[in-house]
């Protein structure tokens, strides 16, 4: 899938991925054909499941991989022959690869003193970087001296300090627990906004993608499946894995009746009717598979503006403390999910009422059917 | 003392001490008789001790023949453990690291050293390097005795390397250092205590090797413990012991400066946070 961003102009391209295989074994492919191009200064997250691809293609751009086929280009260059060292590109470890035998000063010195920095250069700049990520006071201490949020600190501010125009992020905040990384996640995001450097950054939290990213890019089996700012990738999910792995879905299997532009009517298999956005169908006949996210599911009265109406048993009540997924009955399904604000819930309904409910067509896709897993 | 334990279990408690007791003394018994002999006044090798003397001292530094065994030793072994720790470390690198068909084939060729008996080793060595006109010489010398110490440091190094986390090398590489840079400023700092140890085992190798040396040495060349050797079939004089004891003091120093060396390198990589 071709990527190419018409209104960029060339010379913003950082990083371009052409044609870019990978395979191990010269039978399966774990990079398919990759095409991609990462801007100058955005931050562009390569998000999905293991095995799907995302850390060989960083890996291949850091230079520790080599592509079967293809070429990375760096800055309109090939690199497919530079050796990593020579790449000028900063990388963070899952586990921060932080040097032991060196202290906090010392690890930061490192990529500086390899380059032939004067001293008190090197000095100043190991300085600034401390200070950028507020570890002043830990310059002499061992990495083993230091808690996990600092030594992902640590890592951050040695990759950053030798000021490379691109840092690649290998899940880093993988082994911290869910508050610090939610405000590693604000940091790195702050650091990133204030020095305009360039980063590509691979995760399987597609929460942390959604709240990180200018682009994220959502892989599998090899190949991206869709590339777009979060609220796209979240609101308009262009094929069913998609939909499926971002957020929650609730999905609903039938046939393609008729399209028209860019609406479609499908038949589900009790013989209800949906009109949907037609996103990725095939000719009419052909299966589809709807998607609708909780959160656009209108319950009784707030329903009846919805031109796609049908009435649902409720069969669970989850609370969550801010709003309640209910799970209902509907069209067959057994497992459809809505999201109610816990403001705009209405006390009076009890497990076992049946209740009208809709949504609107731009909230639901009609998308292609998902394999048989 | 547990305050619960039975007569029997207290019996058995002090038995286990004496007999791990009587075990490490049965260890360092010979070493033990071995010194005060040095330090006697008598002329033979006996006990019980005559008297207190340093003449025997006296007697090994001022012969000819003893200092030159002890600058031979000080030549041969360093060199050779030099040579085996650097050899053995690429070696330990490579069959860690690489994967290639035939490692377990090379990996059990470059330890055979330590496994084939010495005085095989020996007579072939001699058989090779006689009718090059190195019979005689310092380079046969050395090079075998590095032979016989790569196996060590292999081993060592190999033990270290399992646990090393290769991501550091990625991450010093990604930093900008070409790959010897790396490998002196991280690799080589963290797999120390494996290459000190293996050196160890490869200079205590060398320094008390005494088959390989009768084949290869002359006169010329005759280390410490070969002029012992010597020593005890000519004349029975307890310069041996004085010797003996100054080979055991020197040992002891370098154990407990390498040893010394490697806690402190340990120490680095798992310091506790405070």
């Amino acid at each position: 899938m071709a990527e190419l961003n018409a209104t960029t102009a060339a010379n913003d391209v950082l990083v371009s991925f052409r044609g870019v295989q990978k395979s191990y074994d010269g039978e399966t492919l774990i990079v398919k054909d990759l095409n991609l191009d990462i801007r100058k200064g955005e931050f562009l997250t390569l998000l999905g499941p293991s095995g799907s691809g995302k850390t060989t293609s960083l890996m291949m751009l850091a230079g520790f991989e080599t592509p079967t086929h293809g070429e990375i280009l760096l800055a309109g260059r090939s690199i497919n022959n530079v050796p990593p060292h020579k790449r000028d590109i900063g990388m963070v470890f899952q586990n921060y690869a932080l040097f032991p035998h060196m202290t906090v000063a010392e690890n930061l010195a490192f990529p500086l003193s390899v380059r032939g920095f004067a001293k008190p250069d090197v000095a100043e700049r190991v300085k600034r970087a401390l200070s950028m990520v507020q570890l002043e006071a830990f310059a002499g201490r061992y990495p083993a001296q230091l808690s996990g949020g600092q030594q992902q600190r640590v890592a951050l501010a040695r990759a950053l300090v030798f000021e490379p125009q691109l840092v690649l992020m290998d899940e880093p905040l993988g082994a911290l627990d869910k508050q610090l990384r939610e405000h590693m996640q604000m940091e790195i995001k702050h650091i990133h906004e204030r020095l305009g450097v360039t980063v590509v950054y691979v995760t399987h939290d597609q929460g942390e993608a959604l709240t990180m990213s200018d682009r994220v890019a959502v892989f599998h089996q090899g190949e991206i499946q869709q590339i777009a700012p979060p609220r796209e990738l979240y609101e308009s999910p262009r094929n069913t894995f998609v939909a499926h792995f971002i957020g929650e879905n609730n999905r609903l299997s039938g046939h393609l009746l008729s399209r028209d532009g860019e609406r479609c009517l499908v038949n589900l298999p009790r013989g209800e009717r949906v009109e949907a956005l037609a996103v990725n169908v095939g000719q009419p006949g052909e299966p589809v598979s709807l998607s609708i996210r909780p959160e656009r599911v209108r319950l009784n009265g707030a329903s009846e503006s919805c031109p796609n109406r049908f009435s649902g048993r409720v069969a669970e009540f989850i609370y969550l403390g801010d709003h309640v997924r209910i799970r209902l009955e509907v069209c067959g399904q057994t497992d459809f999910f809505v999201k109610q604000p816990i403001a705009e819930l209405d006390p009076a309904l009890t497990v076992g009422d049946v209740v009208p409910l809709g949504w609107h067509v731009e909230h639901v896709r009609a998308l292609d059917p998902l394999a048989v897993e | 003392m547990n305050p619960y334990l039975s007569p029997i279990e207290r019996v058995w408690f002090y038995t286990l001490r004496i007999l791990c007791a009587l075990v490490l003394l049965f260890l360092v018994l010979p070493v033990l008789v071995i010194v005060p002999l040095s330090f006697n006044s008598g002329t033979f090798l006996v006990y019980p001790l005559q008297g207190f003397s340093l003449r025997w001292y006296q007697d090994f530094f001022t012969s000819a023949e003893w200092v030159r065994a002890l600058t031979n030793s000080m030549i041969v072994a360093p060199v050779a453990t030099l040579l085996a720790m650097v050899f053995g470390t690429l070696a330990a690198i490579g069959l860690t690291r690489g994967e290639f068909r035939g490692k377990a084939l090379v990996m059990s060729l470059v330890i055979s050293p330590m496994v084939v008996p010495v005085v095989i080793v020996g007579v072939a060595s001699y058989l090779f390097f006689a009718p090059l006109g190195l019979g005689n010489s310092y380079l046969s010398l050395i090079l075998v005795h590095a032979v016989l110490g790569v196996p060590f440091v292999i081993i060592t190094v190999s033990a270290t390397l399992q646990g090393f986390n290769y991501n550091l090398v990625r991450a010093a590489a990604s930093l900008g250092a070409p790959p010897l840079t790396a490998f002196f400023r991280v690799t080589l700092p963290l797999i120390a205590p494996g290459v000190i140890s293996g050196a160890l085992f490869a200079f205590a190798t060398s320094f008390d090797e005494v088959v390989v040396t009768l084949f290869l040495a002359g006169p010329e060349q005759a280390t410490l413990p070969r002029q012992m050797f010597s020593g005890i079939r000519e004349n029975l004089s307890p310069t041996i012991a004085a010797a003996a004891t100054l080979l055991i003091a020197f040992s002891v120093v370098l154990l407990l400066v390498l040893e010394w060396l490697r806690g402190r390198s340990e120490k680095l990589r798992t310091a506790a946070p405070q």
